[in-house]
């Protein structure tokens, strides 16, 4: 809980934009700070649950490790995968540079 | 020239028999959408010309006598979160604006070599997000049966095809109610099945343990036939169930006799009393037709919403990572790959992907992974095991799909909650994996559809089509 009692606060927005490496303003912080504040006012209906000996379900049905034989079969066509990729070269993707030049 | 028929099964046996080209059938289809689609804009893109080239190819098979699959000639309508080899796949989104798949998704492989011939790619609220269709960055779907409503969503495009007559079946997705509430508010059969029971594989993921394709139609044999095609183990899918597709249709007309039926007594509020009536009205037609009805409690099933509405912007959030700039869709330059990423992801979301990027995000990162992630996992499980509890004693639920019909447009763009509202009753069975299907059952306000929804356990598809059937034959009747 913030102190003005909304359960995120717009520095909490400001920081996960940036964790989900999404670009937004100042005027988009505070609207989405807003609608999220009521999303998240109803999630307290679970708060006086007694959760405290049930495990976690994350998926309908528990997962196994599932295994092919190990043969060779169809890949997608590289000429077909680079030719939807905005930059390719060389056979590969092109991107800007990861980190500054000076390091 | 013979007419041609309304359904799926109906074209496919006059197609095999020769009685209809599938080129006639087709061509019929395309015109209709050429009229009217400009209105009802359930498509982000028609196949036309690849349609009537699989229709000619399907009647050469006939006339040189070859055989022919179980879909023959039958046109399908395909959610725009579905690859389809070298045709434009969108989600509804900037970000995939262009894009054209390297592969079918394993359902459009499928239902090609059963003969059905796609017409064209349909409109969603973006990456299927969303419950009215209005969240599509290339304009929103209209409910064909009044156009200043909604269709519902996100399937809203294939619900409104398939009720506007562009083709009598489509597919659609399913993470939360996304196939059975259009299907409600357009007047469809609409069908969710079980968690792994149809491939995921080449299903753009929204959140990958409540994501599930199914199908719309105008009649409930006609829905079952579809996910007969579309059902069964695939290899290119790990959560998919080791198992083959199971026999359907007869169960449609097999009747609920013996069956026992849930009505839950302690259901959320919410829903219009038309609904409700409508409800009522259900459970004396299952009466009638001899099922038992059972009262029956789901004590868990109002925190459902809560649980969903973190879970899958969670799973959402790791799953739209993926969109970055790199490998597909839209690229917006920068100095390095951080602005280009942050860049990229800001001019391609829309606003309802954003809030649920960021939502999930939140979620899982430190310090409020176990307050709210965390303890959303424990709220599926105890709304599971409240259907385990349940289904001791019952062999189908019945409850409303939607809690309203249609409503007009623009009416919840902008207010996350109340639009979040409208899946409180088809949430659930997405967290435990079961199947569900909503089957028109007359009008409420307005005289608008209502969708009763039939709720059953894993894998009981057979026990879902037979209380869908009843339904259906009992013609919701006022």
């Amino acid at each position: 809980m913030t102190q003005s009692g909304s359960p995120i606060s717009a520095s909490d927005v400001a920081k996960v934009a940036r964790l989900a490496r999404l670009d937004i303003d100042d005027a988009q912080v505070e609207h989405f700070t807003e609608q999220l504040g009521k999303v998240m006012g109803h999630f307290s209906d679970i708060d006086a649950l007694d959760l405290s000996s049930v495990e976690p379900m994350t998926q309908p049905y528990p997962l196994v490790n599932v295994m092919r034989e190990d043969i060779e079969l169809p890949t997608l066509d590289t000429d077909e995968v680079l030719a939807a990729a905005p930059a390719a070269e060389e056979r590969r993707f092109r991107v800007p540079p990861i980190v500054g030049l000076d390091g | 020239m013979a007419s041609i028929p309304s359904t799926a099964s109906g074209i496919a046996s006059a197609v095999s028999s020769g009685s209809v080209s599938a080129r006639t059938v087709v061509d019929a289809h395309l015109e209709q959408i050429a009229a009217r689609d400009g209105d009802i804009h359930a498509f982000n893109l028609v196949t036309a010309d690849e349609a009537r080239a699989q229709a000619d190819a399907i009647d050469a098979d006939i006339a040189a006598g070859r055989p022919v699959g179980p879909l023959a000639g039958v046109p399908i309508a395909l959610k725009d979160n579905l690859c389809t080899h070298g045709i434009d796949t969108t989600c509804s989104s900037k970000i995939l604006e262009g894009w054209k798949p390297p592969y079918d998704a394993t359902v459009v492989s499928r239902l090609r070599a059963a003969g059905a011939i796609s017409v064209g790619k349909t409109n969603l609220d973006e990456f299927a997000m969303g419950s009215s269709t209005e969240n599509s960055a290339f304009g929103a779907t209209k409910n064909p049966l009044d156009l200043s409503r909604v269709p519902g969503g996100s399937s809203g495009g294939s619900a409104a095809a398939v009720a506007a007559g562009f083709a009598p079946v489509s597919l659609g997705s399913d993470t939360g109610g996304s196939i059975r509430q259009p299907a409600a508010l357009c007047g469809v059969v609409g069908v969710k099945p079980t968690y792994g029971m149809v491939s995921r594989y080449g299903l753009v993921a929204y959140a990958s343990s409540l994501d599930q394709i199914g199908p719309f139609a105008t009649t409930v044999s006609d829905a079952a036939l579809i996910t007969e095609v579309i059902s069964g183990h695939d290899p290119m899918d790990s959560t998919s169930i080791p198992q083959s597709a199971p026999s359907l249709v007869g169960a449609v007309t097999q009747g609920v006799s013996g069956m026992r039926i849930g009505r839950v007594t302690d259901l959320p509020g919410g829903a219009e009393p038309e609904v409700m009536e409508r409800l009522n009205a259900a459970f004396d037609a299952l009466a009638a037709a001899g099922a038992t009805i059972v009262d029956i409690t789901l004590p868990s099933l109002s925190f459902a919403l809560t649980a969903y509405y973190l879970i899958a912007p969670a799973e959402a959030s790791s799953n739209l990572a993926r969109f970055d700039g790199v490998r597909y869709g839209l690229r917006v330059n920068a100095a390095d790959t951080n602005a280009m990423y942050g860049a990229t992801r800001a001019a391609g979301f829309g606003d309802e992907v954003k809030r649920r990027i960021m939502l999930g995000t939140y979620a899982l990162s430190a310090g409020y992974y176990d307050a709210y992630y965390g303890k959303a996992l424990k709220v599926r499980r105890i709304i599971a095991e409240d259907f385990d509890a349940a289904y001791k004693n019952v062999d189908a639920i019945v409850i409303p799909t939607s809690p309203l019909v249609a409503f007009k447009a623009g009416e919840k763009v902008d207010d996350p909650m109340a639009m979040y509202l409208c899946d409180i009753y088809t949430i659930p069975t997405n967290l435990a994996g079961h199947p569900a299907m909503s089957v028109p059952f007359g009008t409420g306000a307005h005289h608008l559809p209502v969708g009763m929804q039939v709720l059953a356990p894993a894998l009981g598809e057979a026990a879902m089509f037979r209380v869908g059937g009843a339904l259906e034959a009992a013609g919701g009747a006022q």
